[in-house]
């Protein structure tokens, strides 16, 4: 698979090539170029920050729809605890497994049980002392994307676990084939993901080589179908099996709660998840033990494939989980290998304007002469964020300076005046005939 | 080979706006490829004297040169200049007020750290006058 696969992709069609989603992106990946959008592949972390604000919908997400599962001979559904968020007047998270096996799957598996056990493992690493403190949550692969290309000195901060939803799909192809006798390859796991960074996470995961996850279905997708069986179903199956901490992390600070520990941070929205991790970098926040971001604001629950307000799930997920157990998840032992990450996050320097220091400096300063010759108004009209990003492309040859529309008029501008000193001229000629 | 100049006005008092400065220095260096130890060298040391100018020097300029093979950082204040220069190097010594180190700036660790970090400090401060500290720092070899 390729490394820079993406989830989110953009419907040319819808595409009017404004400046929404080229001035939102946060690793400035977007361009309008020929009056329509263009993604920078190596640097799109899929956040799905440019899907959230487009006004004409124009930017999309892959994701699996619901027929995927009918490739394997038997299915697994993985829902992340945000679903759960979605259903006004729910009382019995079992309602809504039951409710997914109406749908075709043989078995539910939640994601929030695998939660609790990545939440105890985390408390063990803390305890264990070996990693530079703060650590930074990997759960949500828009953050540790980010972080891979904009925060060198933090990638050896990063929770070197997989997130709940690759550590579920694990255990459960493993239990099932264990208990049914039948090969992992003709099990197949499937996330009801919240957002496209799943969905990207899983054709190219970080940490491991290769996803134990065979599809993602949006929730968007699969909600109404859900919904009906819901509210069609004749018994409900006892399957629920994840406590207050499990089922706490579709929101902000529902895993850092789960470490038992005062001394973190949750920040949440993608803005605020920059700010945190610069003032990281810089050392300027000390004394945490933990650190949980999550691109979207209000956590999972705020996914783009959520049909629902962020904060609304998240008021009806406290009140489901109220009367749970803290955890009904626990390991037996040591950290489990499937669970820990086989690589190390590497940073990957996207951003870098050139490998040699000496014409990165050179180029800097191109950039800086020509940025002072724009307007500084960062209109976008030229299709790049910001006069800064706009002189950066200009100056690595991927824009032109005409493209902004200001030197455009003083480039009219000077052809016109040229034109009308023209107009004043007269061939010697004329000039006699017009003496006598 | 001429450097890429960088110039940052730092309003006094306004602790809002402190460390800014610092911040966009550590993008564009990161931008240039610098190594990762050189920038974080470079926005701690820095940040430490964006907040002594926020703090003592009533504000100032920050200039910063940077070649390919190392930064040069000078933080210029017209402020009360430093009376005790050594002193003022001392960990632990500080005069920053009250209201500051209720921040949680004000430990004394200021000038210290900007020592650790870079391979060169110096400070030229007269008394009423103002200060001038220049700092420089390279990569390390590689």
């Amino acid at each position: 698979m390729h490394r820079f696969f993406h989830s989110v992709i953009l419907d040319e069609e819808q595409c009017v090539g404004c400046t929404n989603c080229i001035k939102r992106c946060p690793t400035e990946a977007i361009r309008v170029r020929d009056g329509k959008a263009v993604i920078t592949s190596e640097r799109c972390i899929d956040c799905g920050e440019c899907i959230r604000v487009c006004p004409h919908h124009a930017k999309k997400a892959h994701y699996d729809s619901l027929s995927v599962i009918q490739e394997f001979g038997y299915k697994i559904a993985l829902p992340a605890p945000s679903l759960y968020g979605q259903f006004n007047h729910l009382d019995n998270i079992d309602i809504v497994l039951t409710g997914l096996k109406a749908l075709g799957f043989d078995e539910v598996f939640e994601v929030s049980r695998a939660a609790e056990l990545v939440s105890e493992a985390t408390r063990k690493i803390l305890r264990r002392g070996d990693l530079s403190k703060p650590i930074i949550s990997s759960a949500c692969p828009a953050v540790v994307r980010l972080i891979r290309v904009r925060f060198p000195d933090l990638c050896s901060h990063v929770l070197p676990l997989n997130a709940p939803m690759e550590a579920a799909a694990g255990i459960a192809k493993e239990e099932a084939s264990v208990r049914l006798g039948i090969p992992k390859e003709k099990i197949g796991a499937f996330f009801i993901t919240p957002c496209p960074a799943k969905v990207t996470d899983i054709r190219v995961p970080i940490g491991t080589k290769k996803s134990e996850v065979d599809g993602a279905i949006a929730i968007s997708e699969i909600f109404p179908g859900l919904s009906y069986a819901m509210s069609h179903l004749t018994e409900i199956e006892p399957i629920a099996k994840s406590g207050v901490i499990g089922v706490g992390w579709a929101s902000s600070g529902g895993e850092a709660a789960g470490l038992l520990n005062d001394h973190y941070l949750a920040a949440d929205g993608i803005e605020n998840v920059i700010r945190v991790l610069e003032e990281l970098e810089d050392e300027r926040i000390r004394g945490l033990d933990f650190v949980e971001l999550n691109a979207c604001s209000g956590g999972c629950v705020g996914g783009v494939f959520c049909v629902e307000n962020a904060y609304v799930a998240k008021a009806r997920l406290n009140r489901l989980r109220r009367y749970l157990p803290v955890s009904q998840n626990h390991l037996r032992d040591e950290i489990p290998a499937c669970m820990e990450w086989q690589e190390n996050l590497e940073f990957a320097p996207v951003l870098k304007l050139s490998d040699n220091v000496s014409e990165a400096v050179r180029m800097m300063m191109e950039i800086d002469d020509m940025c002072r010759q724009f307007p500084g108004m960062d209109c976008g009209s030229c299709g790049a964020p910001s006069c800064q990003a706009f002189a950066e492309d200009v100056v690595r040859g991927f824009a032109k300076k005409s493209d902004c529309i200001f030197v455009l008029r003083d480039e009219i501008k000077q052809v016109a005046n040229t034109l009308s000193s023209m107009g004043g001229l007269t061939p010697p000629q004329e000039k006699k005939e017009d003496a006598t | 080979m001429k450097p890429l100049k960088l110039e940052y006005h730092v309003p006094g008092d306004d602790f809002t706006r402190a460390g800014e400065a610092s911040s966009k220095v550590k993008n564009i260096l990161k931008r240039m490829g610098f190594d990762s130890d050189t920038i974080r060298r470079v926005a701690i040391a820095m940040y430490e004297g964006e907040i002594n100018l926020v703090i003592h020097g009533g504000g100032g300029d920050a200039f910063v040169d940077v070649y390919p093979d190392r930064v040069e950082i000078a933080l210029v204040d017209h402020g009360p200049g430093i009376a005790d220069v050594e002193k003022a190097m001392e960990e632990g010594y500080s005069t920053a007020p009250d209201n500051v180190r209720a921040l949680g700036f004000g430990a004394g660790m200021g000038l210290p750290n900007m020592k650790k970090y870079t391979d060169e400090l110096s400070i030229e401060s007269v008394v009423g006058e103002g200060t001038t500290l220049r700092m420089l720092i390279r990569p390390a070899e590689k």
